[in-house]
Protein backbone atom coordinates (compact mmCIF):
# COMPACT_ATOMS: atom_id res chain seq x y z
CA UNK A 1 0.00 0.00 0.00
CA UNK A 2 3.03 2.33 0.87
CA UNK A 3 6.61 1.91 -0.89
CA UNK A 4 9.42 3.84 -2.22
CA UNK A 5 11.45 3.31 -5.67
CA UNK A 6 14.56 4.29 -6.08
CA UNK A 7 14.34 7.24 -3.17
CA UNK A 8 17.10 9.24 -2.94
CA UNK A 9 17.79 12.24 -0.52
CA UNK A 10 20.76 14.75 -0.32
CA UNK A 11 21.35 17.51 2.06
CA UNK A 12 24.16 19.43 0.09
CA UNK A 13 27.07 17.06 -0.49
CA UNK A 14 26.19 14.58 2.25
CA UNK A 15 23.44 11.44 1.04
CA UNK A 16 21.13 11.27 3.90
CA UNK A 17 19.26 8.09 1.74
CA UNK A 18 20.98 6.77 -1.25
CA UNK A 19 18.67 5.06 -3.77
CA UNK A 20 16.13 3.19 -0.94
CA UNK A 21 13.65 1.30 -2.59
CA UNK A 22 10.96 -0.63 0.26
CA UNK A 23 7.18 -1.67 0.53
CA UNK A 24 4.98 -1.83 3.06
CA UNK A 25 1.92 -3.96 2.80
CA UNK A 26 -1.52 -3.91 4.93
CA UNK A 27 -1.88 -6.50 8.20
CA UNK A 28 2.07 -6.04 8.77
CA UNK A 29 4.28 -4.30 11.38
CA UNK A 30 7.76 -3.33 10.43
CA UNK A 31 10.68 -1.66 11.76
CA UNK A 32 13.34 0.60 10.28
CA UNK A 33 16.24 -0.34 12.19
CA UNK A 34 19.88 1.62 11.99
CA UNK A 35 21.96 3.61 14.41
CA UNK A 36 20.79 7.49 15.07
CA UNK A 37 21.91 9.31 11.97
CA UNK A 38 21.23 5.99 9.30
CA UNK A 39 18.19 7.76 7.20
CA UNK A 40 15.25 6.60 9.23
CA UNK A 41 13.78 9.77 9.82
CA UNK A 42 14.47 11.41 6.94
CA UNK A 43 12.83 8.12 4.96
CA UNK A 44 9.71 8.32 7.36
CA UNK A 45 9.57 12.14 6.52
CA UNK A 46 9.72 11.17 2.76
CA UNK A 47 6.92 8.75 3.23
CA UNK A 48 4.59 11.59 4.35
CA UNK A 49 5.50 14.95 2.67
CA UNK A 50 7.58 16.87 4.98
CA UNK A 51 10.41 16.31 3.20
CA UNK A 52 10.83 16.40 -0.55
CA UNK A 53 13.12 13.92 -2.62
CA UNK A 54 16.15 14.59 -4.34
CA UNK A 55 15.26 12.06 -6.81
CA UNK A 56 12.50 9.24 -6.57
CA UNK A 57 9.46 9.38 -4.98
CA UNK A 58 6.92 7.74 -2.26
CA UNK A 59 3.82 6.32 -3.48
CA UNK A 60 0.69 5.58 -1.63
CA UNK A 61 -1.77 2.95 -3.54
CA UNK A 62 0.71 3.82 -6.75
CA UNK A 63 -0.37 7.31 -6.35
CA UNK A 64 2.54 9.96 -5.85
CA UNK A 65 2.07 10.84 -1.93
CA UNK A 66 0.82 14.45 -1.41
CA UNK A 67 -2.44 15.61 0.81
CA UNK A 68 -4.84 12.87 0.16
CA UNK A 69 -2.67 10.18 1.53
CA UNK A 70 -1.89 12.41 4.13
CA UNK A 71 -5.54 12.09 5.33
CA UNK A 72 -4.94 8.45 5.48
CA UNK A 73 -1.25 8.17 6.98
CA UNK A 74 -0.62 8.59 11.05
CA UNK A 75 2.51 10.09 11.36
CA UNK A 76 4.60 10.98 15.11
CA UNK A 77 7.64 12.52 14.99
CA UNK A 78 10.75 12.56 17.49
CA UNK A 79 10.19 15.73 18.37
CA UNK A 80 7.38 17.23 20.20
CA UNK A 81 4.90 19.36 18.39
CA UNK A 82 2.28 20.82 20.91
CA UNK A 83 2.21 24.66 22.12
CA UNK A 84 3.65 24.72 25.64
CA UNK A 85 0.46 26.28 26.74
CA UNK A 86 -1.74 23.28 25.59
CA UNK A 87 -3.02 20.68 28.16
CA UNK A 88 -3.53 17.10 27.38
CA UNK A 89 -7.13 18.05 26.69
CA UNK A 90 -6.49 20.73 24.02
CA UNK A 91 -3.78 18.44 22.35
CA UNK A 92 -6.74 15.91 21.83
CA UNK A 93 -9.05 19.08 20.40
CA UNK A 94 -6.22 20.34 17.84
CA UNK A 95 -5.90 16.45 16.80
CA UNK A 96 -9.82 16.45 16.63
CA UNK A 97 -9.84 19.84 14.26
CA UNK A 98 -7.26 18.62 11.93
CA UNK A 99 -7.94 14.87 11.45
CA UNK A 100 -11.49 13.39 10.54
CA UNK A 101 -10.18 10.20 11.44
CA UNK A 102 -9.58 10.97 14.85
CA UNK A 103 -11.75 9.59 17.64
CA UNK A 104 -11.93 11.42 21.19
CA UNK A 105 -13.18 8.19 22.69
CA UNK A 106 -10.38 6.12 21.55
CA UNK A 107 -7.76 9.08 22.83
CA UNK A 108 -9.45 9.32 26.33
CA UNK A 109 -9.18 5.44 26.28
CA UNK A 110 -5.62 5.74 25.69
CA UNK A 111 -5.28 8.78 28.25
CA UNK A 112 -6.50 6.23 30.87
CA UNK A 113 -4.68 3.46 30.28
CA UNK A 114 -1.44 5.46 30.22
CA UNK A 115 -2.33 7.48 33.07
CA UNK A 116 -2.63 10.92 31.60
CA UNK A 117 -4.74 13.38 33.44
CA UNK A 118 -6.90 15.27 30.81
CA UNK A 119 -5.89 18.99 32.36
CA UNK A 120 -1.99 18.43 32.40
CA UNK A 121 0.34 21.08 30.92
CA UNK A 122 1.97 19.81 27.89
CA UNK A 123 5.08 21.60 29.30
CA UNK A 124 5.30 20.10 32.30
CA UNK A 125 4.92 16.60 31.13
CA UNK A 126 8.15 14.06 31.57
CA UNK A 127 10.06 13.04 28.63
CA UNK A 128 8.04 9.51 29.25
CA UNK A 129 5.15 10.99 29.69
CA UNK A 130 5.32 13.40 26.07
CA UNK A 131 6.06 9.95 24.68
CA UNK A 132 2.60 8.35 25.90
CA UNK A 133 0.96 11.63 24.68
CA UNK A 134 2.52 11.45 21.27
CA UNK A 135 1.31 8.17 21.26
CA UNK A 136 -2.25 8.57 22.30
CA UNK A 137 -2.95 11.54 19.93
CA UNK A 138 -1.41 9.58 17.03
CA UNK A 139 -3.56 5.87 17.67
CA UNK A 140 -6.65 7.65 18.25
CA UNK A 141 -6.42 8.50 14.83
CA UNK A 142 -8.15 5.19 12.46
CA UNK A 143 -5.56 5.76 9.83
CA UNK A 144 -4.84 3.31 7.32
CA UNK A 145 -0.90 3.41 7.81
CA UNK A 146 0.87 4.80 11.13
CA UNK A 147 4.51 5.57 11.33
CA UNK A 148 5.97 6.33 14.02
CA UNK A 149 9.25 7.68 14.80
CA UNK A 150 11.32 6.51 17.85
CA UNK A 151 8.30 5.38 19.78
CA UNK A 152 10.16 4.06 22.57
CA UNK A 153 13.08 6.40 23.06
CA UNK A 154 13.97 7.51 26.78
CA UNK A 155 11.16 5.98 28.60
CA UNK A 156 10.45 3.38 31.02
CA UNK A 157 9.73 0.08 31.14
CA UNK A 158 5.82 0.43 33.01
CA UNK A 159 5.63 3.21 29.96
CA UNK A 160 6.73 0.87 27.03
CA UNK A 161 4.41 -1.90 27.94
CA UNK A 162 1.64 0.70 27.49
CA UNK A 163 2.69 1.91 24.35
CA UNK A 164 3.46 -1.76 22.79
CA UNK A 165 -0.24 -2.61 23.79
CA UNK A 166 -1.62 0.13 22.08
CA UNK A 167 0.41 -0.52 19.05
CA UNK A 168 -0.73 -4.30 19.04
CA UNK A 169 -3.98 -3.12 19.25
CA UNK A 170 -4.09 -0.81 16.74
CA UNK A 171 -2.51 -3.56 14.11
CA UNK A 172 -5.23 -5.29 11.56
CA UNK A 173 -5.67 -6.92 8.73
CA UNK A 174 -6.50 -3.33 6.84
CA UNK A 175 -3.51 -1.32 8.43
CA UNK A 176 -0.09 -1.03 8.22
CA UNK A 177 2.50 0.38 11.15
CA UNK A 178 5.96 1.06 10.95
CA UNK A 179 8.50 1.56 13.82
CA UNK A 180 11.71 3.11 13.90
CA UNK A 181 14.13 2.58 16.17
CA UNK A 182 17.56 2.20 17.36
CA UNK A 183 16.19 -0.07 20.16
CA UNK A 184 16.57 -3.80 18.58
CA UNK A 185 15.16 -5.85 21.22
CA UNK A 186 12.38 -3.96 22.51
CA UNK A 187 11.11 -4.76 18.82
CA UNK A 188 12.00 -7.89 18.46
CA UNK A 189 8.30 -9.59 19.51
CA UNK A 190 5.94 -7.31 17.84
CA UNK A 191 7.63 -7.06 14.31
CA UNK A 192 7.16 -9.16 11.10
CA UNK A 193 9.54 -7.73 8.82
CA UNK A 194 13.06 -5.53 9.71
CA UNK A 195 14.69 -2.94 7.34
CA UNK A 196 17.89 -2.58 8.43
CA UNK A 197 19.28 0.76 7.29
CA UNK A 198 23.29 1.72 6.93
CA UNK A 199 24.25 5.03 6.19
CA UNK A 200 21.42 5.84 4.14
CA UNK A 201 21.15 2.59 2.53
CA UNK A 202 18.81 -0.51 2.96
CA UNK A 203 21.40 -3.26 3.60
CA UNK A 204 18.99 -5.94 4.61
CA UNK A 205 15.27 -7.21 4.95
CA UNK A 206 14.39 -9.89 7.61
CA UNK A 207 11.37 -11.65 7.98
CA UNK A 208 12.02 -12.06 11.98
CA UNK A 209 9.75 -15.09 12.53
CA UNK A 210 11.02 -17.08 9.52
CA UNK A 211 14.65 -15.91 10.92
CA UNK A 212 14.04 -17.46 14.00
CA UNK A 213 12.35 -20.60 12.93
CA UNK A 214 15.45 -21.42 9.66
CA UNK A 215 18.52 -20.24 11.50
CA UNK A 216 17.79 -19.54 15.16
CA UNK A 217 18.97 -16.43 15.07
CA UNK A 218 16.94 -12.79 16.47
CA UNK A 219 17.09 -9.61 15.19
CA UNK A 220 19.47 -8.47 17.98
CA UNK A 221 21.99 -11.08 16.30
CA UNK A 222 21.02 -9.61 12.90
CA UNK A 223 21.77 -5.77 14.16
CA UNK A 224 25.28 -7.26 15.88
CA UNK A 225 26.53 -8.36 12.71
CA UNK A 226 25.49 -5.65 10.33
CA UNK A 227 26.45 -3.01 12.37
CA UNK A 228 29.26 -4.33 14.64
CA UNK A 229 30.47 -3.43 18.28
CA UNK A 230 30.38 -0.27 16.88
CA UNK A 231 26.39 -0.17 16.82
CA UNK A 232 24.93 1.95 18.46
CA UNK A 233 23.00 -0.15 20.71
CA UNK B 1 6.25 -14.03 29.55
CA UNK B 2 10.02 -13.51 29.10
CA UNK B 3 10.96 -15.02 25.92
CA UNK B 4 13.80 -16.60 24.00
CA UNK B 5 14.65 -13.80 21.18
CA UNK B 6 16.40 -16.84 19.17
CA UNK B 7 13.43 -19.37 19.07
CA UNK B 8 10.38 -19.05 17.26
CA UNK B 9 8.03 -16.87 19.16
CA UNK B 10 4.81 -19.18 17.87
CA UNK B 11 6.45 -22.22 19.46
CA UNK B 12 7.12 -20.27 22.42
CA UNK B 13 3.63 -19.32 23.09
CA UNK B 14 2.13 -22.68 22.32
CA UNK B 15 4.13 -24.65 25.08
CA UNK B 16 3.03 -22.03 27.28
CA UNK B 17 -0.83 -22.59 26.34
CA UNK B 18 -0.23 -26.43 26.76
CA UNK B 19 1.32 -26.03 29.77
CA UNK B 20 -2.07 -24.27 31.04
CA UNK B 21 -3.89 -26.67 28.94
CA UNK B 22 -1.83 -30.32 31.06
CA UNK B 23 -2.02 -28.67 34.35
CA UNK B 24 -5.40 -27.93 34.29
CA UNK B 25 -4.95 -23.85 34.87
CA UNK B 26 -7.13 -23.68 31.17
CA UNK B 27 -10.15 -26.50 31.32
CA UNK B 28 -11.35 -28.72 28.42
CA UNK B 29 -13.87 -26.55 26.14
CA UNK B 30 -12.86 -23.46 27.74
CA UNK B 31 -12.95 -20.54 25.46
CA UNK B 32 -9.51 -18.70 24.35
CA UNK B 33 -8.97 -15.31 24.10
CA UNK B 34 -9.45 -13.92 20.42
CA UNK B 35 -6.30 -13.62 18.35
CA UNK B 36 -6.35 -9.76 19.04
CA UNK B 37 -5.95 -10.46 23.05
CA UNK B 38 -3.47 -13.10 22.95
CA UNK B 39 -1.22 -10.65 20.94
CA UNK B 40 -2.14 -7.99 23.61
CA UNK B 41 -1.44 -10.38 26.30
CA UNK B 42 1.98 -11.84 25.70
CA UNK B 43 2.90 -8.05 23.96
CA UNK B 44 2.96 -10.38 20.52
CA UNK B 45 2.81 -9.72 16.53
CA UNK B 46 -0.68 -10.44 15.86
CA UNK B 47 0.20 -11.97 13.09
CA UNK B 48 2.22 -14.78 14.96
CA UNK B 49 -0.29 -14.74 17.67
CA UNK B 50 -2.42 -16.35 14.77
CA UNK B 51 -0.15 -18.67 13.53
CA UNK B 52 -0.18 -19.70 17.21
CA UNK B 53 -3.97 -20.97 16.93
CA UNK B 54 -3.19 -22.59 13.33
CA UNK B 55 -0.37 -24.46 15.28
CA UNK B 56 -2.61 -25.55 18.28
CA UNK B 57 -5.29 -26.40 15.95
CA UNK B 58 -3.60 -28.65 13.47
CA UNK B 59 -1.88 -30.24 17.26
CA UNK B 60 -5.73 -30.98 18.14
CA UNK B 61 -5.13 -28.86 21.31
CA UNK B 62 -7.28 -26.35 20.40
CA UNK B 63 -10.53 -26.14 17.93
CA UNK B 64 -12.06 -23.08 16.16
CA UNK B 65 -16.03 -22.36 15.66
CA UNK B 66 -16.19 -20.06 12.78
CA UNK B 67 -17.39 -16.80 14.45
CA UNK B 68 -17.23 -18.40 17.99
CA UNK B 69 -13.46 -18.10 18.46
CA UNK B 70 -10.99 -20.64 19.51
CA UNK B 71 -11.39 -23.36 22.10
CA UNK B 72 -9.00 -26.06 24.21
CA UNK B 73 -9.89 -29.57 23.17
CA UNK B 74 -12.41 -31.17 25.07
CA UNK B 75 -11.13 -34.40 24.45
CA UNK B 76 -10.04 -35.40 28.04
CA UNK B 77 -7.44 -38.46 26.32
CA UNK B 78 -5.80 -35.68 23.67
CA UNK B 79 -4.90 -33.38 27.02
CA UNK B 80 -3.67 -37.33 28.40
CA UNK B 81 -1.23 -37.41 25.50
CA UNK B 82 -0.20 -33.87 25.19
CA UNK B 83 1.15 -34.23 28.71
CA UNK B 84 2.55 -37.49 27.70
CA UNK B 85 4.14 -35.67 24.84
CA UNK B 86 5.63 -32.47 26.76
CA UNK B 87 7.16 -35.33 29.86
CA UNK B 88 8.70 -37.06 26.65
CA UNK B 89 10.14 -33.92 25.29
CA UNK B 90 11.38 -32.63 28.89
CA UNK B 91 13.45 -35.88 29.96
CA UNK B 92 14.91 -36.00 26.14
CA UNK B 93 16.26 -32.46 26.32
CA UNK B 94 17.41 -33.85 30.04
CA UNK B 95 18.99 -36.75 29.12
CA UNK B 96 20.64 -35.20 26.06
CA UNK B 97 22.08 -32.58 29.06
CA UNK B 98 23.25 -35.20 31.02
CA UNK B 99 25.11 -36.91 27.58
CA UNK B 100 27.02 -33.97 27.02
CA UNK B 101 28.22 -33.86 30.76
CA UNK B 102 29.33 -37.48 30.21
CA UNK B 103 26.87 -39.38 32.13
CA UNK B 104 25.80 -42.68 30.76
CA UNK B 105 21.82 -43.33 30.83
CA UNK B 106 22.36 -46.05 33.75
CA UNK B 107 24.32 -43.32 35.81
CA UNK B 108 22.07 -40.67 35.46
CA UNK B 109 19.13 -43.10 36.58
CA UNK B 110 21.08 -43.89 40.20
CA UNK B 111 22.27 -40.13 40.28
CA UNK B 112 18.06 -39.67 40.04
CA UNK B 113 17.94 -41.75 42.61
CA UNK B 114 20.36 -40.44 45.21
CA UNK B 115 18.64 -37.26 44.24
CA UNK B 116 15.58 -37.93 45.51
CA UNK B 117 16.96 -39.74 48.65
CA UNK B 118 18.38 -35.73 49.55
CA UNK B 119 15.36 -34.09 48.92
CA UNK B 120 13.45 -36.74 52.09
CA UNK B 121 16.08 -36.05 54.05
CA UNK B 122 16.10 -32.56 53.27
CA UNK B 123 11.91 -32.75 53.80
CA UNK B 124 12.77 -35.14 57.40
CA UNK B 125 14.81 -32.54 58.86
Amino acid sequence: MLECRDIVKKYGSKTAVDSISLKIESGRIYALLGPNGSGKTTLMKMAIGLVKPSQGNFYYNDSPIGPDSRREIAYMSTEPYFYPWMNVKDVGDYYADFFEDFSMKKFEKLLERMHLEKSLKTKSLSSGMMAKLKIAVTMARKAKVYLLDEPLNGIDLLARDEIMTSIIEAADPDTAIVLSSHLVDELEKIIDTAYFIKDGLLVKTSQVEELRITEGKSIVDEYREIYGQGGNM
Amino acid sequence: MEFKTELPIYLQVMASIKRDIVTGKLSPGEKLPSVRELAVNYTINPNTASRVYKELENEDACFTRRGMGTFVTDSIERIRTMKEEMAEELIGQFLEGMAQLGFAFEETIRLMGSHKKGEQQHAGM
